[in-house]
């Protein structure tokens, strides 16, 4: 009897430990820039996270706990929260960064410690270049930089073009030097290169320069802050040539701060509400739009909605958080349904389409689909 | 050229302080940027015209300047220069961060009246009115200057006190009160210049200041410290190089600022106390 009781009570404690166990959150680390230049970026983002959270909040069962670490839009920084994350906070998987730049330098941490990391938006190839465990839920620059090009060639009838680098973001330089190798190879010709710095405010010296090459097109695949104002200042000195960009041109404060200068400029992006075509697209946005009235659902929002759940399967076909499995599960990723288009996973980078948009009387609008 | 001019008048704020107090004030670049958001509040809470947001703004400046003085460099005035500087970066981190905790570091768009919209075209080149109200305005506000420093009895004080700050209390000068003024004024002129600034390049953010604070004590070094004119003629030989650089050879504009300082340290190499600096007695 005695030891009946006994085993009774032993089966209670393991019950009791394995609930705990089961009871325990799968952490997920997330270094995003909440202040710094990219702090736009990284406060939409982490809505999208939260999102997706709030719609999944379980996984295998555990809850899920989204740790966020300020990465204050920094390269050092960055590293330092990467390994916080990992070290501190003991996170399982980790989610970040936005940026390149911050990306490249929090990717080798997670890397050296063998933690999946997944960034939503770092579309620069070196990313993931040689990692055996960093992923992205975007296309890469080659990519953007081969529909800019496209557009630029088939759609304006560019034969010439300038283009003005931000040579402090390697996001900035990379996709620019893939635009020029591809608007090349279609025939064009770059007749002017310029660069400048983030934070830079005037562009006098560079536009000046331009004038005098009269390009077709000018691509400025730069981060809409320093974009808002080459473009206030490029049509205050007579250029009006239209305006290409990159996803990073993006930003409700794009057209603030550019008003009618802005207007016609184009980017290549990851994700428009108009353009949506998947089931969770659209449920992305109904969702994003009820929990956040008054401000749009963007590309860095649904990416950062999409990263989660792309993580979240994962985790799930893994059956553990088991860092090495989940890690095999993610490069495993095959036609996902994402709010930004079905997806599949080849070598670490996602192969989906592009959008392109349009500033038109002072709004964002979709001009068209490119699929790879 | 009207960056030149720009840098010069945000450079004369420092170079009035680092004369009398042989102080560097770090913070006066995000008093700077504090001008722009009193003016940018004044337009678009109180609705009230430019002008006169530009006003009260340079007013609130200054006591911004003076309140600055008052809490954090005074009651160092005797301590060793090395910790008033340090306070001074002190109080530049504290502008910087308030301003991201009450402004928020999403960039904002500046307001920028009609009279500077219109775009003037000569032949090939297109300039912006405003450019050409910048180098007006930093003119007359030069003159201003010159009366005040030369022509008037706290003038004559804040030359005094720069000489020889033990003595001219005892000619019975009261020391604070010529400094809060210089504070006073050096803010007033950074208002100024930065509400321009934020005409010419319309976004405001927090951290705007660090950029051309930077650039502004550059020209400040340039010209001499301690020179109010020399920071003019700083500031406008930085920004002409500047622009001139990027325009003719665009493909060294990633050096751009290697280049300021470039500039900072040929021009310190041979004459070490600036270009309009005075030599230093043996």
């Amino acid at each position: 009897m005695k030891n009946i009781i006994a085993s009774f009570f032993f089966c209670l404690l393991v019950g009791f430990a394995s609930l705990t166990l089961a009871a325990e959150p799968v952490i997920i680390g997330v270094y995003f820039p909440m202040t710094g230049p990219s702090a736009v970026y990284g406060q939409i983002g982490y809505k999208g996270l939260q999102l997706a959270q709030q719609e999944r909040p379980t996984v295998l069962g555990r809850p899920v706990q989204l740790i966020m670490t300020d990465n204050k839009s920094d390269k050092v920084e960055s590293a330092n929260a990467v390994s916080r994350l990992i070290q501190k906070e003991k996170a399982d998987v980790v989610i970040g960064g936005l940026t390149s730049s911050n990306t490249l330098s929090g990717g080798p941490v997670a890397e050296k410690a063998r933690v999946p990391m997944l960034s939503p938006w770092a579309t620069n190839p070196l990313v993931t270049q040689n990692k055996k465990y960093i992923f992205r839920a975007c296309f890469i620059d080659p990519f953007q930089g081969y529909v800019a090009a496209k557009f630029a060639r088939e759609e304006l009838n560019a034969k010439t073009a300038a283009v003005l680098i931000d040579i402090t973001q390697d996001y900035c330089v990379g996709i620019a030097n893939f635009f020029m190798k591809n608007f090349k190879k279609m025939g064009g010709k770059i007749v002017f290169k310029a660069y400048y710095n983030t934070g830079d405010m005037d562009f006098t010296g560079q536009l000046a320069g331009m004038i005098a090459k009269k390009p077709d097109v000018i691509y400025c695949p730069g981060y809409f802050k320093e974009l808002a104002l080459i473009a206030r200042q490029a049509r205050e000195q007579g250029l009006k040539q239209p305006i290409l960009s990159g996803d990073a041109a993006q930003a409700d404060e794009l057209i603030k701060i550019g008003g009618e200068a802005v207007e016609g400029l184009s980017f290549t992006t990851h994700f428009d509400e108009e353009g949506v075509v998947t089931q969770s697209g659209k449920k992305f946005v109904a969702a994003f739009r009820k929990a956040y009235p008054g401000i749009i659902p963007d590309s860095v929002s649904a990416l950062s909605y999409d990263t989660y759940n792309i993580l979240l399967d994962a985790i799930e076909r893994a059956g553990s958080t088991d860092k090495e499995r989940v890690t095999a599960e993610l490069a495993k990723t095959r036609n996902f349904p994402g709010a930004t288009g079905v997806m599949t996973m080849k070598n670490h980078d996602m192969i989906k389409p592009a959008v392109i948009l349009t500033v038109k009387n002072g709004k964002f609008k979709w001009l068209a689909t490119v699929n790879p | 050229m009207s960056l030149g001019t720009l840098y010069g008048l945000i450079a004369i704020g420092y170079t009035m302080v680092y004369g009398i107090l042989r102080l560097i004030n770090f913070a006066h670049a995000d008093v700077m940027m504090m001008s722009t958001y009193f003016a940018f509040f004044g337009i678009s809470m109180f609705a009230l015209p430019w002008w006169v947001a530009a006003i009260i703004a340079m007013i609130l400046t200054a006591l911004l300047g003076i309140m600055i003085d008052q809490g954090a460099y005074r009651p160092l005035r005797r301590a060793p220069r090395i910790s008033a500087l340090i306070t001074a970066i002190g109080v530049s981190f504290l502008l910087e961060n308030l301003g991201l905790v009450i402004f928020g570091s999403r960039p904002r768009a500046f307001f920028r009246p009609e009279i500077f919209r219109p775009v003037w075209q000569f032949g090939e080149i297109h300039v912006l009115s405003l450019s050409v109200y910048t180098i007006c305005i930093t003119a007359v506000l030069l003159v201003f200057v010159y009366i005040i420093i030369y022509r008037t009895r706290i003038g004559m004080a804040m030359r005094a006190i720069s000489r020889d700050m033990q003595t001219v209390p005892l000619m019975g000068v009261d020391l604070n009160r010529v400094i809060a003024f210089t504070f006073g004024m050096g803010s007033a002129l950074a208002a100024a210049g930065g509400i321009l600034w934020a005409m010419k390049y319309p976004q405001i953010e927090p951290l705007m200041g660090i950029f051309p604070g930077l650039k502004a004590f550059v020209a400040a070094v340039l010209g001499g410290i301690g020179n109010v004119f020399g920071a003019v003629i700083g500031g406008f030989i930085l920004g002409v190089t500047e622009i001139l650089l990027v325009a003719f050879f665009p493909e060294f504009s990633g050096y751009r600022d290697a280049l300021a300082f470039l500039l900072l340290i040929l021009v310190l190499l041979f004459r070490p106390t600036g270009i309009m600096g005075e030599v230093l007695p043996e």
